[in-house]
């Protein structure tokens, strides 16, 4: 029976077998984007609205010596002109990152990478926006740019973040984990040590659609509305809060449809804060939306690292330690957003799925003359850097032992009986059958049929690779000591309101960039209190609406608000670590069995 | 300057620049903003509609030029408040996620099946080569593209039955 049949055999199971949430559906969002009535940032009309356009800078690294404005405030038009020197005198030139760094909104002394925002305008429509741009004059002294991390640190580098009081150097921050000394022992004793580098270079997410917003300041209220590409708007509202000086219940954050995120849209972006300034200047509504080459050269990308991986193992392929030394490129400002409390992320995982005797990790991390980092994809966080590095070093191991990469895999896994597992970094790992799951794998990729084939071709001289990768990922991080983004906690929220006719309402702290919250969690209420999903409506992205919390990203959003699936707490009789206790059901004790 | 067209079967008439693109006349002349912006360089795909019949890159294309033409958007693919077949494929085959790809994808799709209702999955996959999902995925788009060739196949068949007893029970 292929795992398809099996699919079809649970639709038409009894309910308590059937798929979470009263069998599969069609997914509640659809019927709206296939229209095209969805309501993206960008379809969002107000009356009177205005437009904003940011001047990027053209150089990576430069002094600012002077901006004339004159010639595009004069045009007919524009509403306002922005610069650096002007927000500086509000306080507003620069902003915190989600990494305790700080960012600068406009440039005030001197352009740090390549596209950086250096002024804007807000005209009437986004044509004459664009064409106001080209009347700024700008006049910039150009600087020796730091574009490769490996001379970051050398010591003729130039300074690029010399807005740092005593900053002398390109020096970010530095981290390690797990035991160096205990790690060099057993490196010492091992019959057999493999060293390779790696480059993991940086990746852009591209979402189909590119950050924008539409600020709306009403000056009578003193309340702010915001629609923004924001994957996280709660957490965005608290970040504006502290830039504006604004209070937050005065601050409404609205994620209306997303058009894919992938982490991108986590960072608080110069943009938004320019078109909330633009609004609060113009009394009118303003909206911004970068186009595509902004969002590729400006906004949060991943990766960057460079890395040394070493592995030691016995000659019959036991492994004993693994060591890597990191040197990270974090662009000019950190803006890295992990939802933990290292500022490498969730980088400890790179022991991976193997039970080995020590490890220790030493990262350096640098400025570089480049767009300042962010996060890409679900797995990300630095997990995908660990991944790669372990999983490659394992290989390596394997070409160097002769050995089948799945075999030397499946001889150095945690076994079942281990779990709870704590990693010689500190991470429990909290269940897993591993080899089970890699025999499945096998099986549906036909890995025996591969390699028979493989050796077939090359007999024949041609050639023909064979991948193998295993990998324990920490995602959906939630309310956990380890776990943090500025102090704000991980905690999630979810209110349901069910009505006296039996529909109901659920309101939602997380949101959606095209994941289906309306669909899914409508299942899982359906599945916990009965009422069908088709009369369960899903309330996400408005911080108006929606209990506080930390937002859609690294895999978390259906886990941390809602209680975990009947099938796990059949199983384990108990919620996953970073599941929360849910909002609605006060029963949870009972539930167990 | 002047401009006329007929949009979605409707005559429509604006004052506009000469420069301005055929997707922002779209959304924000006559807030069908069911065509999208995704990179103004013709190679996301987003802002697909058709210009007589023939589907064309709106990002690239002046709302002057369509000055005398028909343009479909995917606000016309719905007629009588019945789904055309491509938009229940992409219901039916998780088609889509985020939705911003799909508005230029249907376009591309529907115009496809006009020309050949039965294409193979090579031919499916050269139709939507010039745009771009990131959420999805090509597999159950071109499976929801299938979807659609199969069923407007099946109602085609179901609709000259019909037609055949008519003309039977006229005789």
């Amino acid at each position: 029976m292929t795992l398809m049949d099996e699919r079809e055999d649970l639709d038409h199971a009894d309910n308590d077998l059937k798929p979470l949430g009263h069998g599969r559906m069609l997914r509640k969002e659809d019927p709206r984007f296939v229209r095209g009535l969805g309501q993206y940032c960008d379809d969002v009309q107000l009356p009177g609205m205005l437009h904003l356009a940011i001047l990027r800078a053209p150089m990576a690294h430069a002094r600012l010596v002077s901006i004339d404005t004159t010639a595009a405030q004069a045009h007919p038009k524009v509403k306002a002109v922005v610069t650096g020197a002007m927000l500086a005198e509000k306080g507003l030139a620069w902003m915190p990152t989600l990494s305790n760094d700080v960012q600068a909104v406009l440039v005030t002394d001197k352009v740090r990478f390549q596209g950086q925002e250096v002024a804007f305008v807000v005209a009437e429509d986004r044509y004459s926006a664009r064409d106001a741009l080209e009347l700024i004059d700008v006049e910039y002294d150009v600087l020796p740019a730091v574009v490769d991390v490996r001379k970051a640190l050398a010591p003729d580098a130039p300074v690029i973040r010399d807005d740092r009081e005593g900053k002398t150097d390109n020096h970010c921050f530095d981290w390690e984990t797990g035991d160096e000394a205990a790690t060099q022992a057993v490196f010492d004793r091992a019959d057999v040590v493999v060293t390779e580098d790696i480059v993991y270079p940086r990746v852009h997410p591209a979402p189909m659609e590119t950050c924008g917003a539409v600020a709306d300041y009403d000056r009578v209220s003193g309340k702010l509305t915001l629609w923004s590409t924001s994957q996280a708007p709660h957490a965005h509202r608290t970040l504006y809060a502290i830039v504006a000086g604004l209070p937050e219940h005065k601050i409404r954050v609205i994620s209306p449809d997303i058009g894919g995120g992938f982490g991108n849209k986590v960072p608080i972006y110069p943009g938004y804060v320019c078109a909330i300034v633009g609004s609060i200047l113009t009394n009118k509504p303003v909206k911004w939306m970068e186009d595509r080459t902004e969002n590729l050269v400006s906004t949060g990308f991943a990766r960057d690292y460079v890395m040394r991986g070493e592995i030691a193992a016995t000659s019959d392929g036991r492994i004993l330690a693994i060591r890597t030394n990191v040197l990270a490129d974090h662009g000019a400002f950190n803006g890295t957003a992990a939802p933990v409390k290292y500022p490498a992320g969730f980088f400890g995982v790179f022991t991976g799925s193997y039970d080995i005797e020590a490890a220790y990790c030493k990262m350096t991390a640098v400025y570089t003359n480049k767009a300042p980092g962010g996060v890409a994809y679900a797995c990300s966080f630095r997990i995908t850097e660990a991944v790669y590095l372990v999983e490659r070093i394992v290989d390596c191991l394997a070409y160097e032992l002769k050995m089948d990469p799945v075999a030397l895999r499946k001889k150095n896994f945690i076994q079942p009986d281990q779990f709870p597992y704590t990693s010689k970094t500190g991470w429990v790992y909290d269940s897993g059958e591993y080899e089970r799951a890699m025999d499945v794998a096998l099986d549906i990729a036909g890995y025996d049929d591969l390699r028979r084939e493989q050796e077939e071709k090359r007999a024949n001289g041609e050639l023909m690779g064979i991948g193998v990768a295993f990998f324990t990922e920490a995602v959906g991080a939630g309310p956990r000591k380890t776990m943090d983004i500025l102090g704000l906690g991980m905690a999630d929220g979810c209110e349901l309101r069910v009505h006296p006719t039996g529909k109901a309402v659920v309101r939602l702290s997380v949101q959606s960039q095209g994941q289906g919250h309306e669909t899914t969690f409508a299942q899982i209420v359906a599945e916990e209190i009965g009422i069908p999903p088709e009369d369960i409506d899903v309330v996400h992205g408005d911080t108006d609406n929606t209990p506080f919390g930390l937002g859609t990203y690294g895999s978390r959003s259906t886990r941390c608000p809602a209680p975990p699936p009947p099938w796990w707490r059949a199983r384990y009789g108990t919620r996953p670590s970073s599941s929360p206790r849910p909002c609605w059901r006060s029963r949870w004790p009972t539930w167990s069995g | 300057m002047q401009v006329s067209m007929t949009v979605n079967g409707e005559a429509v008439t604006r004052e506009v620049e000469g420069r301005m693109l055929l997707v922002h006349f779209l959304r924000d002349e006559l807030s069908l903003t069911g065509t999208h912006w995704g990179c103004d360089t013709s190679n996301c795909g987003t802002c697909v509609a058709w210009l007589d019949g023939e589907p064309v890159k709106t990002c690239t294309v002046l709302a002057a030029m369509a000055g005398g033409h028909e343009v479909t958007t995917v606000e016309g693919l719905e007629v009588d408040g019945v789904l055309d077949p491509i938009q229940e494929g992409f219901i039916q085959c998780h088609g889509l996620q985020c939705g911003f790809c799909t508005p230029g994808m249907l376009m591309t799709a529907r115009a496809l099946l006009d020309r050949d209702p039965d294409p193979s999955e090579d031919t499916i996959r050269e139709a939507i080569s010039g745009q771009i999902c990131r959420c999805t995925g090509y597999t159950t788009i071109v499976r929801s593209v299938q979807w659609a060739a199969a069923h407007q196949a099946a109602e085609r068949a179901a609709q000259e039955s019909a037609d055949a007893e008519t003309v039977g029970s006229t005789l």
